[in-house]
């Protein structure tokens, strides 16, 4: 049991990682800084529970907003780079957030032992869970209540305004900033959004993992990140789930007993998914297919 | 309505648009003719903001505006449609509508939390109008990339008209439609027109162009050589040299 609420921690902290990118995918920007703005919620959520006593809630909410705040940072100079370059720039960001937790040193005793992160050993002692009593299932609820709350909102988001403006600039930006849509804020909002997102599942993760160091903020979690909104498609909020979880789920849990060969099957997989599903896995045609599956539920209930 | 005074647009050392003054009047269809390469996009595109100008001004209403975004002339005044459709494609026709009514007006009509995070609302009552003017009426669910081509063209004059503006630049409208269309087209433009829109018509096709425009400038080499009446146009010598060359080059 134990094991399976892992792997359902794990996936919905990457499903919020996934849809802090498919924000900005939205717009149009492929962005490899998600993991910075992860590591910063990570970090700052950890040192505020460990080392000042905080609650888990307001913590998580500082390291989300700070996500946000750097994310704005970031988003403003992205504006003038668009596609290789700026998924160039934004490795270039989640490098330097990296190496930067590589080099913090800052600890403080609490309680008579020290705590906090110890640049290259990492910070070990983040224990708020375990400090509090709550179980795995606590745990995992914990996490999936997040995982509902965005999934929620940004669901909401795809019906707004706001939302169809996202895509419009996505679409075709001249068209959009033709129409009357303020380019600047479009993709600064989007940007900031994700970077909410992604620090709130940064802090989620820390938590759970009761351990990070810079190596788990790296270049190749970066593109797990952006692999789940592309793999599972942009068509709605469903696709970056599912993705999570037949990459999560299916691919890396499901085929542990392949031994190495699961690397060669992972990677063949996802070939086959971008050849057969070019849109994603939840694109246009499996919604309507899902759609007929329940509507012919009702007629037959009707009956 | 519409002032550009001197404009001149140089890409390097080619005079684009070259010290061009043009008036369009309230209410007014005004085209804009000439060979391929006389300038006709790159002034669409000087007003509407996709460039800004090397010299001159552009003034709406009084206002110079050369020096603003194209969403900040859609504000002040100014819609356009494309030479080549640019629709967004995998968004619902009414969507498509829906986010470029951007006018003061309708930025006024909601709150801020209820225009972005709100549902369509009372907003569909003027979309479903302008699909039914657009001869889309019930066609909002579909997807604007799946419309056929005319209907793609019709689709787009809408989503610059959704944007209530005072000025609309039309930059070859007709480029691939059958007659019909055309002729469709027109009785739109004419529609327009009694909204009191100023319209500027860029177009090759002079069927459209004499047949629904009260002035009309012609340009050559970033500069204009004729200004009239459809009429005065179709009888001025310069024009027929600058479109034929001159008698005595044939002979």
């Amino acid at each position: 049991m134990e094991y399976y609420l892992g792997i359902a921690q794990t996936i919905g902290i990457h499903a919020l990682l996934g849809w802090s990118a498919y924000v900005l995918l939205l717009t149009g920007q492929l962005s490899l800084a998600q993991v910075g703005f992860f590591a910063i919620g990570a970090y700052v959520s950890a040192i505020l529970t460990t080392m000042f006593g905080f609650h888990i809630v307001p913590a998580l909410m500082v390291g989300a907003l700070l996500g946000g705040f750097f994310a704005m940072l970031v988003g403003f100079p992205a504006l003038r780079v668009k596609g290789l370059m700026l998924v160039v720039a934004t490795i270039a960001f989640t490098q330097f957030v990296s190496l930067f937790f590589f080099n913090v040193h800052w600890r403080r005793e609490v309680d008579g032992v020290m705590a906090g992160p110890d640049s290259t050993q990492g910070f070990r002692e983040i224990r708020f869970y375990a400090a509090n009593g709550w179980d795995t299932l606590d745990v995992t609820l914990f996490i999936w209540l997040f995982v509902l709350l965005v999934m929620v909102g940004l669901w909401w988001l795809d019906r707004s305004r706001a939302g169809a403006v996202l895509r419009a600039v996505g679409a075709d930006d001249l068209a959009a900033q033709s129409s009357g849509i303020n380019l600047t804020v479009a993709k600064v909002t989007a940007m900031t959004a994700g970077g909410v997102i992604a620090g709130l599942a940064g802090g989620l993760y820390a938590h759970s993992a009761t351990y990070v160091d810079h190596l788990t903020f790296s270049v190749l979690l970066a593109t797990f990140a952006i692999a789940y909104p592309i793999i599972g498609g942009i068509h709605n909020v469903l696709g970056t789930l599912a993705a999570t979880i037949f990459i999560q789920g299916i691919l890396i849990e499901g085929l542990r007993f392949l031994g190495d060969w699961r690397n060669i099957l992972f990677g063949l997989l996802i070939i086959l998914v971008m050849n057969l599903k070019p849109n994603g896995i939840m694109d246009a045609r499996t919604m309507r297919a899902i759609k007929r599956i329940f509507a012919g539920g009702k007629t037959a209930d009707s009956k | 309505m519409l002032k550009l005074e001197n404009l001149s647009k140089h890409f390097g050392g080619v005079r684009a648009v070259d010290d061009l003054s043009i008036e369009v009047n309230r209410g007014e269809v005004f085209g804009l003719i000439g060979p391929n390469g006389s300038g006709k996009s790159t002034i669409v595109n000087l007003i509407c903001g996709v460039y800004t100008p090397t010299a001159g001004s552009i003034r709406l209403l009084g206002n110079e505006i050369s020096g603003l975004t194209p969403n900040r002339r859609l504000v002040a005044g100014v819609a356009r449609t494309f030479q080549n459709i640019r629709l967004f494609d995998d968004m619902p026709v009414w969507k498509n509508l829906w986010v470029a009514q951007n006018s003061t007006e309708d930025a006024n009509k909601h709150n801020l939390l209820r225009r972005w995070f709100g549902g369509a609302g009372s907003d569909r009552d003027e979309i479903d109008a302008l699909l039914e003017f657009s001869g889309l009426g019930g066609r909002g669910g579909e997807l604007a990339g799946s419309l056929a081509f005319g209907e793609q063209r019709r689709l787009e004059l809408a989503r610059a008209v959704a944007a209530k503006p005072q000025l609309l630049l039309l930059d070859e409208p007709a480029a691939g439609m059958n007659f019909d269309e055309i002729k469709d087209l027109a009785k739109r433009i004419k529609g327009l027109r009694e909204q009191d829109m100023s319209i500027i018509l860029v177009e090759h096709i002079m069927e459209l162009v004499m047949g629904v425009t009260d002035r009309i400038a012609v340009l050559n080499f970033g500069g204009k050589i004729a200004e009239g009446t459809p009429d005065e146009i179709q009888k001025s010598s310069v024009v027929q040299e600058a479109y034929l060359g001159k008698p005595q080059d044939v002979a």
